[in-house]
């Protein structure tokens, strides 16, 4: 809240990319060699059930189901990729995805901003008492309100309807707070000046806090995108028609049916887990330090 | 009144009437730009499914509401004393917390092993990052469905692992007792690599100099990471682990995928009862009941953990 404290966390970005602390280890080498060991055989381990998926999605079903140590043996084939696109449920979900993912994200992002501008500026009489619950709600675990907003929905007629699935989702306590701790920190003589020559609060808020903003509204955006992408329980049991089904939910209700058609299942994972990975490895080092800034909150 | 005269003569001459006028302005401007309206679309979704459906599902707590039948009816305290002798409640609360216990404490520390060694400096950074955090963006279903066929009985990567190290095969989700650890194990994977970022931040941003000159002093690596670098990270750990324990107790997507809470109730969380109940057995006020004594609990961990963390400050 200092007034000079400057917004200097705006710009913080974890000292070089790369460079890691040489130090640690210091000149010896075998803390250099150990430790090397140790990181090759954690990221084996780690990716080793990637690879075992992908190595059983390029097999033909009769070379998983009958060979021993099989994945890596039979004959390449895609026919398991082609299969899936082919029925056409799993990019109807992933057109879902998409979509809820945006929209949640979309709306989740102006609502939380402006709330969190208002709680940071305004003069508005409850400001704190409205805060403070907008705080300890922090606390709540969504999953425990499913039963009666699902009556709720219910009762609005609402169930299967892409809207159901996504409006709850839009309540984010947690963003509006990181939000507006943020927004605390930002000089407001800026805003002063503007201010002075007529600007509307809602221009003072677009043309000067939220460009100082860019940094901590992209963390926000990609883990409210990362978190209604992976979302379960909800859209689970909000949606029954499996044309509005995400790819998470539509996926669980096929599990069983895939039965043991182990390179169709492994696949259509494969096909499920690249949206993401591909984000990733595009925009790898804004979320690396998007945990740094809304996990920590740089503390 | 006052606005016929131009803005630029207006400050040199000031009218009498000017501050009287200046002070409504300003006040006009405080009443519109409150920033109250800001905050308006937040209250509005805030009211509307989150203080709604709270209130709400108190109130269910206190009736017999079943999808099954409209009509419902005060039934006081009863649900909350029939949880209270639930012989299925108190196994799922068991189950949440040996599942909290059993994930908690490797989520952290390989979390704590993964960032010291990223961050010791060795090549490819990005590509340990890419390793580790890549399961942490898969969805629930997918994790599941790699994880299914790794635990397969007969043809899975595990149990063909054991075999040609010439052990028994394992009934990784068919074993009570091994089928909440296969869970555990499938979730360190899964989410391991948030709490690895957390760490690896914390890292980069602690001031090398005591290191530095510890260095200079002669101290070895292992003994500047234990006397140096662990304590520098406890309030970090402290975070990380307070976010664990919280994200832990609510597990549910994984296993009701998974086992569904099986084999024998083995494996099922409270919130799976809690959808069971609501959603299979209809009984929403019930299920309500259950919810809230859990909720009751987390606040409970949630507070004793806060004392916690503001002593070590």
């Amino acid at each position: 809240m200092s007034a000079n404290a400057t917004p200097v966390r705006a710009r913080r970005r974890p000292p070089r990319e790369a460079a890691g602390s040489p130090l640690l280890l210091g000149h010896g080498r075998l803390p250099r060699i150990l430790a090397g060991t140790a990181l090759v055989v954690l990221a084996v381990v780690w990716l080793v059930p990637f690879l075992w998926a992908i190595a059983t999605s390029v097999q033909s079903e009769e070379d998983v189901a009958t060979t021993g140590l099989s994945p890596f043996k039979g004959a390449l084939t895609l026919d398991s990729y082609t299969e899936i696109l082919e029925r056409g449920n799993v990019s109807v979900w992933a057109f879902n995805s998409f979509l809820i993912a945006g929209l949640v994200t979309l709306l989740t992002v102006v609502v939380s901003t402006l709330a969190a501008y208002g709680f940071s500026r305004g003069t508005f009489r409850g400001r704190r008492a409205l805060l403070a619950v907008t705080v300890a709600a922090i606390m709540i675990p969504p999953q425990l309100l499913v039963v009666p907003l699902f009556d709720q929905m219910l009762l609005f007629h609402m169930v299967d309807t892409y809207a159901a699935v996504i409006l709850p989702q839009v309540v984010a306590p947690m963003m509006v707070f990181i939000l507006k701790r943020f927004f605390d920190g930002i000089p407001k003589e800026l805003e002063e000046a503007a201010r002075i020559d007529g600007a509307s609060e809602f221009r003072v808020f677009r043309s000067i806090v939220l460009p100082l903003s860019r940094p901590i509204v992209a963390a926000v955006a990609i883990f409210v995108f990362i978190g209604a992408w992976n979302n379960f329980m909800w859209p689970f049991i909000v949606t029954n028609d499996p044309d509005l089904m995400t790819l998470p939910v539509g996926l669980a209700t096929v599990k069983d049916a895939y039965g043991i058609q182990y390179a169709q299942s492994m696949a259509s994972a494969l096909l499920a887990a690249l949206p993401l990975i591909v984000v990733f490895l595009l925009f790898q080092r804004r979320i690396v330090n998007s945990v740094a800034t809304t996990g920590l909150g740089g503390s | 009144m006052t606005t016929t005269a131009p803005p630029g003569s207006q400050r040199r001459t000031e009218p009498p009437t000017a501050p009287a006028d200046g002070r409504r302005a300003v006040l006009r401007r405080i009443r519109s730009g409150n920033g109250f309206v800001f905050v308006l679309p937040f209250l509005l979704v805030f009211a509307l499914f989150m203080v709604w459906p709270i209130v709400q599902g108190l109130w269910m707590s206190f009736t017999d509401s079943s999808l099954a039948l409209r009509d419902t009816s005060f039934v006081g305290l009863d649900n909350y004393t029939e949880a209270f002798g639930d012989p299925d409640v108190w196994s799922s609360l068991g189950n949440t917390v040996f599942f909290t216990a059993i994930s908690s404490v490797p989520l952290v520390l390989v979390a704590l092993a993964m960032a010291l060694l990223v961050h010791s400096g060795l090549a490819g950074q990005w590509a340990w990052r890419l390793a580790f955090f890549a399961p942490y963006l898969l969805p629930v279903t997918v994790v599941t469905l790699i994880w299914t066929w790794l635990y397969q009985p007969e043809l899975g990567l595990g149990n063909q692992f054991l075999d040609t190290l010439g052990m028994e095969p394992v009934g990784w989700l068919s074993d009570e007792s091994v089928a909440m650890w296969s869970i555990a194990a499938l979730t360190v994977w899964w989410t391991v690599g948030f709490n690895f970022l957390l760490y690896l931040a914390a890292l980069q941003s602690l001031p090398t100099t005591f290191d530095e000159a510890a260095a200079l002093d002669g101290a070895g690596a292992w003994r500047r990471l234990w006397s140096i670098t662990l304590p520098q990270l406890r309030r970090t750990t402290g975070l990380v682990a307070m976010l664990q324990v919280l994200a832990s107790l609510k597990v549910f997507d994984q296993i009701y995928i998974l086992t569904k809470g099986g084999p024998n109730g083995s494996t099922r969380p409270v919130l799976e009862y809690v959808y069971d109940v609501g959603f299979t057995g209809y009984r929403l006020g019930y299920a309500s009941a259950v919810s809230y004594l859990f909720f009751a609990l987390i606040i409970v961990v949630s507070l004793v953990q806060f004392r916690l963390f503001r002593r070590e400050d």
